[in-house]
């Protein structure tokens, strides 16, 4: 079955969205993170919706669950890279997808995760490897 | 129907899965880059498609998409028929609410959509189908 | 098919002479259109005419078979305008093929009165309506050229600033109206994109009045860039629109506001991780300028 990739880098999962999905790969792809965010243990995902040339509301109601569920399995998430003509007829549709985090590319949604889990890391009195300065 | 213009051509999508509903965005896309619309407005056009042949799909259980080339003097549109033998919408302006949904996430789609269009018409009877027209002009 | 189109298939090639003949003898603008122009004209329209599919009808013009001829006098029509002709002069390119037709008409029909004044009606119609889709194409081209230039004219007064590293500006100048604020918005979109800017500050001392409309396209803009990760900070608010936007119960709650864009710009820095400290230039040596500074 056609599934929607998923990265593993260390604590993050990354996610490239690059083909046109149907509704059962996007539930699909809700289904694999969910399990991949329990099975690596992971901290922050990384959504690249930078190729997506159409979101529609059943894709943005697919990422704000994808942003509850791994909230609730204590992960991070952030979506880069939507394209501005998207964003434009997101806002028309009147989704502005509140509860999402949002970064322009991936530098900056990576940079926005290992601030965040650091900064979880040391509420929770938490001392993991500290591999950025 | 009030919506004006003469018709050019057409051509008929079928929307009976879910993967039609790709097939409705891909089509919708193949027109609107043909009628040259600019790329916010294509992304408009085809968001709004979605929305509606999906709403075809689940709400209406299924049916067909017709689009067409109108001409209204020297302007040029295009028009979006979505019709199912469903069950019809029961309270059009409860359904055109945002965030109205019958559970099954109708939430935005239309409401959305005719912000998205110009023109924008629902025909529909309880129990009678429903056919949503709607129209982006040039 | 039609009877007169019938006759003009079978009469084509008297009905060219007879029509590019009085196109020539009239006073017309030989200094913009040479004799061999007129002519290939001429032949072009009148083959649109005569090669129309079968089934096609002259009583709808919007029928598919008409496409052709239709797309071609809209061509004329605009290359003629750009050659200086008025729409008038070219709907009389159209028209004067009426007299070529009539007699033709008149050879075929002249016998039934009836009959002939059908065709000269149909004709009349006919070609009446094609004389007035070369206007309407010639206003419609011309619209497209104004609403072409008003964009540019829109996006020229709408630049986009790069005040730092992934800070930019939009200093709005003018009014907003809906069409304005289309452009306004997605050239401040592409501009983030483009300079990857995380800041985006919108400037508005230069707005005279706030409406609800010009404050929900803000809004909009606001949260479109939101989504792609961009944050927007809305300054220049000055007093009267400060009241405005209280009494139109507008709500910016969730937009971070600055009366001046210098404290914009201080504030997309600070967020940004910089901060702007002044260099102490006494140290050491007496280091006076010639101006004694």
């Amino acid at each position: 079955m056609e599934r929607i990739p998923i990265l593993r880098m260390g604590n993050y999962l990354l996610v490239t969205i690059q083909v046109d999905m149907h509704d059962k790969l996007a539930l699909t792809l809700q289904d694999d993170l969910t399990n991949r965010i329990i099975e690596a243990n992971a901290k922050g995902v990384l959504i690249d919706i930078s190729s997506l040339e159409i979101v529609d509301s059943f894709i943005g109601r697919t990422l704000a669950n994808i942003a509850s569920m791994a909230r609730v399995l204590d992960a991070e998430t952030v979506v880069v890279g939507m394209q501005p003509a998207v964003a434009i007829t997101l806002v028309e549709l009147g989704m502005s997808l509140p509860g999402i985090r949002t970064a322009l590319n991936v530098e900056s949604g990576m940079e926005y995760l290992r601030e965040t889990v650091a900064d979880h890391e040391e509420s929770d009195g938490y001392i993991g490897d500290s591999t950025e300065d | 129907m009030a919506i004006s213009g003469t018709v050019q051509k057409t051509e008929t999508v079928p929307i009976a899965s879910s993967s039609d509903v790709v097939l409705v965005r891909q089509r919708v896309r193949v027109w609107t880059t043909e009628m040259k619309f600019s790329l916010v407005e294509q992304t408009k056009i085809v968001t709004a498609a979605s929305e509606l042949g999906r709403n075809t799909l689940e709400h209406g259980g299924g049916g067909t998409l017709e689009l067409a080339l109108v001409l209204n003097g020297a302007r040029q549109g295009l028009r979006l028929r979505f019709s199912d033998k469903g069950p019809g919408i029961a309270d059009i302006s409860l359904a055109m609410k945002d965030g109205y949904t019958t559970g099954s996430g109708l939430g935005l789609g239309l409401g959305g959509s005719k912000r998205l269009m110009n023109e924008f018409e629902i025909d529909t009877k309880p129990g009678g189908g429903t056919t949503i027209t709607a129209i982006r002009w040039k | 098919m039609s009877k007169f189109l019938e006759a003009i298939q079978a009469n084509r090639k008297s009905i060219l002479q007879d029509w590019t003949q009085r196109l020539k003898s009239v006073d017309r603008r030989r200094d913009l259109l040479d004799d061999r122009e007129l002519d290939t004209d001429a032949k072009n329209v009148l083959s649109a005419i005569a090669d129309v599919p079968a089934e096609t009808t002259p009583d709808d013009i919007n029928a598919a078979g008409w496409q052709p001829l239709k797309e071609l006098l809209a061509n004329l029509s605009v290359l003629r305008a750009a050659k200086g002709f008025t729409p008038s002069e070219t709907a009389i390119f159209v028209l004067s093929l009426k007299p070529s037709l009539f007699t033709v008409a008149r050879q075929q029909w002249g016998k039934d009165a009836g009959e002939l004044f059908l065709e000269i009606s149909a004709i009349n119609d006919f070609l009446d309506k094609l004389a007035l889709h070369t206007t309407d194409s010639y206003i419609h081209g011309r619209d497209q050229v104004i609403a072409r230039q008003q964009e540019e004219m829109l996006e020229l007064s709408t630049p986009v600033v790069t005040l730092w590293d992934g800070i930019v500006a939009l200093p709005l100048i003018g009014t907003l109206d809906s069409a304005r604020t289309q452009v306004v918005m997605e050239s401040l979109l592409q501009a983030i994109v483009q300079t990857n800017s995380r800041f985006a500050i919108i400037d508005i001392t230069g707005v005279p009045t706030v409406d609800t409309l010009v404050a929900q396209h803000l809004l909009k803009t606001i949260t479109a860039a939101r989504l792609m990760g961009a944050e927007c900070i809305l300054s220049g608010i000055r007093p009267q629109i400060a009241q405005t936007i209280v009494h139109l119960g507008i709500n910016l709650e969730d937009v971070i506001t600055k009366s001046k864009l210098a404290d914009a710009f201080r504030l997309a820095l600070e967020r940004s991780g910089r901060k702007v400290v002044r260099v102490d230039k006494s140290n050491g040596a007496n280091t006076m300028s010639p101006r004694g500074v």
